[in-house]
């Protein structure tokens, strides 16, 4: 029995319909709720101690559902409620969930739906010099027309007093990174507030998945978050395979695993890299700059892409590993992991880095538990969350895992989590290539059902991806949601910020290094 | 400080020779080429400017890749600076994000005359996967003019060196 379920049942009693067989995969329970009662839905989640993982809308013509998905230990749940274009409101759950707060402000940009209660309606991602009636995730707005500008401005959040001063920062940054905009307020060196921008790189990518097939929106996926191409497609096509009962080959579902854990290292040796450097320690970059080099090589050589881009399709895959890789797989790593803990003695000896990284940026664990954060942000503060852990997709299910956890919530605690995931990252590698079942490596996909929707949460290096995908009347993709981790943890980088001084912020966001394109899509 | 010395002296110059990229025959030439292209016409220094204007990351992961050790751009003089006010050239990535075509517009006009521009990966030479829509305007030549395009999704750095050559030579 679903605790999740139990508590809906106990708030809700009838109130709450249980719908079988719309939501798959069969796990994931799937409930609809009178409109009125959407927030005390959201009040029997909070008792039960369940995260808010995502909430979202889709238009289902004439309706609109909104949906709130939640999670606890290995459960999720979706609450659903519906309203109508007469009354295109919903009551909005930002006081019970942090997290609420920009979902639901991007639901009223995009969708054009009001959380009634919300405390903060400025638009999100949608900008001052949009259309104001410009709803792009409504079925009747032509994404193929460019809109005209309108003028506006967007208003900030200000600080007043003696000594206040605001510094903008952005969208162009100094250093070869996405853009965003950063709005500080300080009194001296110290940091009072920090306010970010984002949606700069919106490139409409869940409206344009609902004119894809349903085999070519893999590739969709996988530029979501180029960082992150293979957890996104693997959670595409999760999600997609949950719905047409597809069989996935045992084999296909190890190579993932390989792959998706090869990403992993590569982008934790980047990224201790880059925070090692922005504490003025560029010696570890190289090193570590390099041993990721040697990885992207072994990637293009084994499997023809730097990113392994493109290699994960709803069905499996399409590159094999045969024993002479298998070989030269384990050659590198040796190689590897001998330089990284080299590398892991310096950092740790080094006075001057600890002096950067310890108490710098920290996001309590309280902080951490209410906006619902993900992956490795999580972790350093004090959560224990992974969905290889307590969701395990296959092959995770197969073996331990061990997932560390810290509880400073400082610079240094996330560069550990990625010291210690990198080092398991290696240990399940040699696992896979020798405990790989022989077999093929994909099988067919059907088209999936009309009227019924998909649902994945994979572990990507930076935390918990979620697809939740919708089969239209026809059978044709009607709403693809993305939830990417930097959704929610970019909240994470604006509680971290006050009280640190601003010259720390490159090495805070670098410890953070959220997606801007995930986010923004 | 023994332990880094040490580390530094294992690991010795990483930075493939330009006789060594035999993998990738291509290089050897560029590379030389390259090395001579920016010593005439900058004088041995090439600063670039990347701006982000839409894409998904993987095209500016690329690009980081040629300052680790094994490509290690700044042997051929090229190095990249934080304002658009000192580049010569500027290496736009992704198509063209409604959100960014104005960040985009400034940037090109910050940056003084003589100025490159090259669209690196296939989003920016077109597009690619996301085209033109109410929130992408497409490639960049959408938007402001430009002198070289690098192909790829993304681009290799060895391609990139290649491209930023051939950018050089117009
Ligand atoms: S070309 Fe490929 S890697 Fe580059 S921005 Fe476009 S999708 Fe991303």
């Amino acid at each position: 029995m679903s605790m999740l379920k139990d508590a809906i049942i106990s708030e809700l009693g009838s109130d709450a319909k249980f719908l079988d067989n719309y939501q798959h995969p069969l796990s994931v329970v799937f409930c609809s709720v009178p409109k009125a009662r959407f927030l005390d839905a959201a009040k029997a989640m909070k008792k039960s101690y369940a995260f808010l993982a995502a909430e979202w809308a889709a238009e289902e013509t004439p309706w609109f559902g909104i949906f709130a998905c939640y999670r606890w230990m290995n459960e999720y749940l979706i609450v659903k409620t519906l309203t109508t274009m007469d009354d295109p409101t919903f009551p909005s759950i930002t006081k019970k969930y942090l997290p609420a707060y920009r979902f639901e402000r991007q639901i009223h940009s995009l969708m054009g739906l009001t959380p009634l209660g919300h405390p903060d309606l400025r638009p999100w991602i949608k900008f001052e010099d949009w259309p104001e009636n410009a709803y792009p995730l409504r079925k009747k707005f032509d994404a193929s027309k460019p809109m005209p500008y309108v003028k506006g401005d967007y208003e900030w959040v200000k600080a007043e007093g003696e000594g206040v001063y605001e510094i903008p920062v952005g969208p162009v940054h100094a250093g070869i990174i996405e853009p965003g905009h950063f709005r500080f307020q300080a009194v001296g060196e110290m940091v009072i507030n920090l306010e970010e921008r984002l949606g700069y790189v919106h490139k409409g990518i869940e409206k344009l998945f609902e004119s894809l097939s349903w085999q070519s929106g893999v590739r969709l996926a996988a530029r979501v978050s180029g960082d992150t191409t293979v957890a996104h497609s693997i959670a595409y096509s999760t999600a997609l395979e949950s719905m047409t009962g597809c069989v996935v080959p045992e084999r296909a579902y190890w190579l993932r695993a390989l792959f998706l854990e090869r990403e992993r290292i590569a982008n934790h040796l980047g990224d201790l890299g880059a925070i090692c450097n922005d504490a003025a320690f560029a010696f570890m970059l190289y090193q570590l700059s390099y041993l990721k080099e040697i990885m992207l090589r072994t990637n293009h050589r084994l499997f023809g892409h730097r990113f392994i881009m493109d290699r994960v399709m709803p069905g499996g895959v399409t590159v094999d590993i045969d024993e002479e890789g298998k070989r030269e797989m384990l050659a590198e790593l040796e190689r590897i992991s001998k330089d990284f803990e080299r590398l892991v003695v310096i950092y740790d000896e080094s006075s001057s880095l600890e002096d950067r990284v310890r108490e710098t940026g920290r996001l309590a664990a309280e902080q951490a538990r209410q906006i619902c954060a993900v992956g490795i942000v999580a972790r350093a503060s004090g959560l224990n969350v992974d969905c290889r852990l307590f969701n395990p997709f296959p092959p995770y299910d197969k073996f331990k895992l061990n997932v560390p956890v810290l509880i400073s919530g400082d610079v240094h605690a996330r560069a550990w989590v990625r010291v210690e995931e990198i080092r398991e990252s290696i240990r399940i590698i040699r696992f896979i290539l020798e405990s790989m079942p022989e077999g093929s490596i994909s099988g067919a996909v059907d088209k999936p059902p009309s009227n019924t929707a998909g649902f994945a949460a994979i572990e990507g290096w930076r935390g918990e991806i979620i697809y939740w995908l919708q089969a239209g009347p026809n059978g044709e993709i009607n709403r693809c949601m993305v939830r990417d981790p930097s959704a929610v943890n970019w909240l994470g980088l604006e509680q971290a910020i006050p009280d640190n001084i601003v010259p720390d912020f490159p090495l805070c966001n670098k410890s953070f290094n959220q997606s801007y394109s995930g986010h923004d899509l | 400080m023994i332990r880094i010395l040490r580390q530094i002296i294992r690991t010795g110059i990483v930075t493939e020779p330009l006789e060594v990229m035999r993998a990738e025959e291509d290089i050897v030439r560029i590379s030389s080429e390259l090395e001579d292209a920016v010593k005439k016409r900058f004088r041995g220094s090439l600063a670039i400017r990347q701006v982000d204007a839409g894409s998904c990351n993987g095209c500016e992961l690329e690009i980081h890749a040629l300052n680790n050790p094994v490509y290690n751009c700044e042997r051929f003089g090229i190095h990249f600076t934080a304002s658009p006010r000192f580049a010569d050239m500027l290496l736009v990535t992704g198509p063209v994000s409604r959100n960014m075509e104005i960040a985009l517009k400034r940037t090109y006009d910050a940056t003084p005359l003589p100025k490159l521009v090259v669209a690196v990966g296939d989003c920016a030479c077109n597009g690619g996967i996301f085209g033109k829509s109410y929130a992408s305007l497409g490639g960049v030549d959408n938007v402001v003019p430009v002198d070289a395009y690098i192909s790829g999704c993304p681009p290799a750095p060895s391609v990139l060196l290649h491209g930023i050559l051939k950018a050089l030579k117009i």
